[in-house]
């Protein structure tokens, strides 16, 4: 698959339009690099001209920042704002909403001001701008699709309806969840519970999030975070629904459709 | 010897007042305990949340029952109030119902018809509230933090409640002028026929003493105020007024921090140097917070503001998963900490004396804090604006950075990030190989 590093583009004199963060999770976890890759045929089909940093990625500083070490994502952050704008990134776009909020409202204060997109943002633009389509008559027309918001993408920074905007035009069938959108309930990974087992209690957070997704009796479950994906996909496996039910990302819904 | 009970009325009008003062005194010196943080910028969007949200209630009603007799509660204490101001004039004056003279009969008695009307309506309200608090299972009141104290000040305020407008419909109905006027007194002339056996003396006793309880009553909820979670009366509006009001997802980055990660990536610092000339040693900040002065002081507002209403933990992930966690606890450890702190100052002239106590640990646990998910749902929920998060996110930064007191899975993957910039232990060098795995 052809991924172009941001040090190719610069040997060859060249500025892509935007550069792809591919995160922690979207680079090493078997799941999120499938993600990874279809948001990648997605920009190929659209032509878009991007490039990754490749081996000079690092991680944000967001799970450490949120596990209380300010020092080691500060050193994170300056470090990666080196980076970027020794490239003279202005545009970035991203699967990851932690990253994305990061980027986008941590970064700048300490010298990182980009154009920071989701994206599910950045794939509806696309499409306004006319450069993609999504087929509406494709496998999964009529399935239905609940999805569940990333804290970090809706709360956080409150997109609720570019996601939502891509799953209606893949000619399905949305059912919302009861608690959606501002009042969603969270997955259970943030502020770093991904990388530890959660305090005593009397249920995963996961399980209760994806008992809220099974009430919509869904075939498929959308999410826009990798880390979210995670824990459904868990979830759905703790309920023994793996037959039925998937979890997928949007972009992986949206690179089914158009076949790519 | 006629003007008695005007300068009874005045005494006891300047003591409420003076105490309630007092304390409001005391409250702003232990808000300012809290460190600096600028809420000055913005000034437009800020009195737009004040309006729209404290004001105009807006995050109230997104849960529609209860919010739809809050609303209701809201507008009766604060149209009540009118009435009030008539009170305190006829009490100092001497006069009787001083409004009807000076804005006509018709506009007065359209006014104190709808003040009973709403005295009703609040009567209903505040039986309806106290069922959910007492009768029916709404979990959000049965959890930990509500045992006890807290419960009971919440059955306080609506027992004063149906006190003050119970006094107020009597006060009109046994004041015979007005009955026989017969306007202005859509609910009080169905009162007014109990007393009818009654002598006229009898009666005008009755109305002079609930006229009196009824002042009398209010001073003293005024001043219960201070002890209890009912400062959100007062405290919405600058609370909503000084809330953060960047996206929620964003947290402060420590400017501490900035300048020691500054020095350590600068190729050309020297760690050793000493300070410069004229640059007077100082002691380094502590990092994050383990007590409330390490707050800053919109936190510590947060805390008095606090209504207790418990919208936040039941929203809280990990409380609704039986975790320690509850947000509304944090912010009620937080107040009632900040109280110890405030009288240890009283006690001791105006200086804190180490009670060797702390927020951590002596009334907020690493457990609960190491529960959240830093989901916002708290934050989001809270209908005057309050943000637990932040204090959740400062101690967590005091447990990390100044006694490395993470759980050990974090300090693994604080590890992993130092050493190969990923979470996970993976070679940094792989970090593209996704790209061709398949």
């Amino acid at each position: 698959m052809n991924v172009p590093t941001m040090a190719d583009m610069m040997a060859q004199g060249k500025q892509p339009e935007v550069l792809f963060w591919v995160g922690a999770a979207g680079s090493y976890d078997d799941r999120a690099k499938k993600i990874s890759r279809a948001f990648v045929k997605i920009l190929h089909q659209a032509k878009v001209n991007f490039a990754v940093l490749g081996t000079e990625e690092s991680s944000t500083g967001d799970a450490a920042k949120r596990a209380g070490n300010e020092f080691l994502f500060q050193m994170q952050a300056m470090m990666n704002i080196e980076v970027l704008n020794g490239y003279e990134v202005k545009k970035i776009v991203t699967c990851d909403p932690h990253s994305f909020n990061t980027l986008k409202n941590e970064y700048p204060s300490l010298g990182g001001k980009y154009e920071v997109f989701h994206h599910t943002q950045f794939i509806q633009n696309l499409i306004s701008e006319g450069r993609l389509n999504i087929d509406d008559t494709s496998v999964l027309k009529g399935k239905r699709v609940t999805f569940h918001d990333p804290c970090y993408l809706g709360r956080a920074n409150k997109v609720y309806e570019s996601p939502r905007d891509l799953i209606k035009r893949l000619g399905v069938n949305l059912t919302e969840m009861k608690r959606n959108k501002a009042t969603a309930l969270c997955c259970g990974a943030g502020g770093a519970q991904m990388f530890k087992d959660a305090e005593k209690g009397d249920k995963e957070i996961n399980v209760l999030r994806t008992e809220e997704a099974l009430e919509t009796k869904p075939q498929i479950i959308a999410t826009g975070c990798p880390y979210c994906n995670t824990m459904m996909t868990d979830g759905i496996k703790f309920k023994e629904k793996e037959a039925e039910v998937v979890v997928k990302d949007i972009a992986e819904l949206i690179a089914e459709a158009n076949n790519l | 010897m006629q003007y008695i009970p005007n300068i009874i009325f005045a005494l006891a009008l300047a003591l409420g007042f003076g105490f309630f003062a007092m304390n409001i005194r005391k409250l702003s010196r232990n808000i300012k305990l809290g460190k600096d943080v600028n809420r000055k910028d913005r000034k437009p969007e800020r009195l737009k949340n004040m309006l729209m949200i404290a004001l105009g209630q807006s995050k109230m009603v997104k849960r529609p029952f209860s919010g739809f007799l809050h609303v209701i509660v809201y507008v009766g204490f604060i149209i009540i109030n009118i009435e009030v101001l008539e009170i305190i004039i006829d009490g100092l004056l001497g006069t009787h119902r001083v409004f009807q003279n000076i804005i006509g009969t018709g506009l007065y008695a359209f006014l104190i018809g709808t003040f009973e009307i709403l005295a009703v309506l609040v009567l209903i309200a505040v039986i309806l509230f106290w069922t959910r608090r007492n009768v029916v299972n709404i979990k959000r009141f049965l959890s930990k933090e509500m045992k006890g104290w807290p419960k009971k000040d919440g059955n306080y305020i609506l027992y004063f409640e149906v006190v003050l407008m119970s006094l107020f419909l009597l006060m009109n109905a046994t004041d015979i002028p007005f009955q026989q006027a017969g306007i202005g007194n859509p609910i009080s002339q169905f009162i007014a026929p109990f007393f009818k056996g009654f002598t006229p003396e009898t009666v005008y006793i009755i109305e002079r003493s609930a006229w009196w309880i009824h002042i009398l009553g209010i001073l003293t909820f005024l001043n219960y105020l201070y002890y209890s979670k009912h400062l959100h009366i007062l405290l919405a509006f600058p609370n909503t007024y000084f809330a953060n009001l960047n996206p929620l997802g964003q947290l402060t980055n420590l400017e501490s921090v900035t300048n020691e990660v500054k020095i350590m990536m600068d190729p050309d610092a020297d760690p050793y140097a000493a300070p410069a000339e004229g640059v007077e040693e100082t002691i380094p900040e502590k990092f994050g917070a383990s007590d409330v002065a390490d707050l800053n002081w919109v936190q510590l507002l947060n805390a008095y503001t606090c209504t207790e209403c418990g919208r936040c933990t039941s929203a809280c992930p990990a409380n609704l998963t039986g975790k320690e966690l509850s947000p509304r606890k944090i912010m009620m450890d937080t107040r009632d900490r900040l109280e110890e702190v405030g009288r240890n100052i009283d006690a001791n002239k105006g200086t804190f004396v180490d009670d060797g106590k702390q927020l951590l640990n002596d009334y907020i646990k690493p457990e609960e804090l190491w529960a959240c998910t830093s989901c916002n749902a708290c934050v989001e929920e809270c209908p005057v604006n309050i943000d637990p998060l932040s204090i959740i996110m400062d101690m967590r930064r005091y447990l990390v950075m100044e006694e490395s007191a993470a759980p050990q899975e974090l300090n693994m993957m604080m590890t992993n990030i130092e050493n190969n910039g990923a979470p996970w232990q993976y070679n940094q060098q792989d970090r593209l190989n996704w790209a061709n795995e398949e």
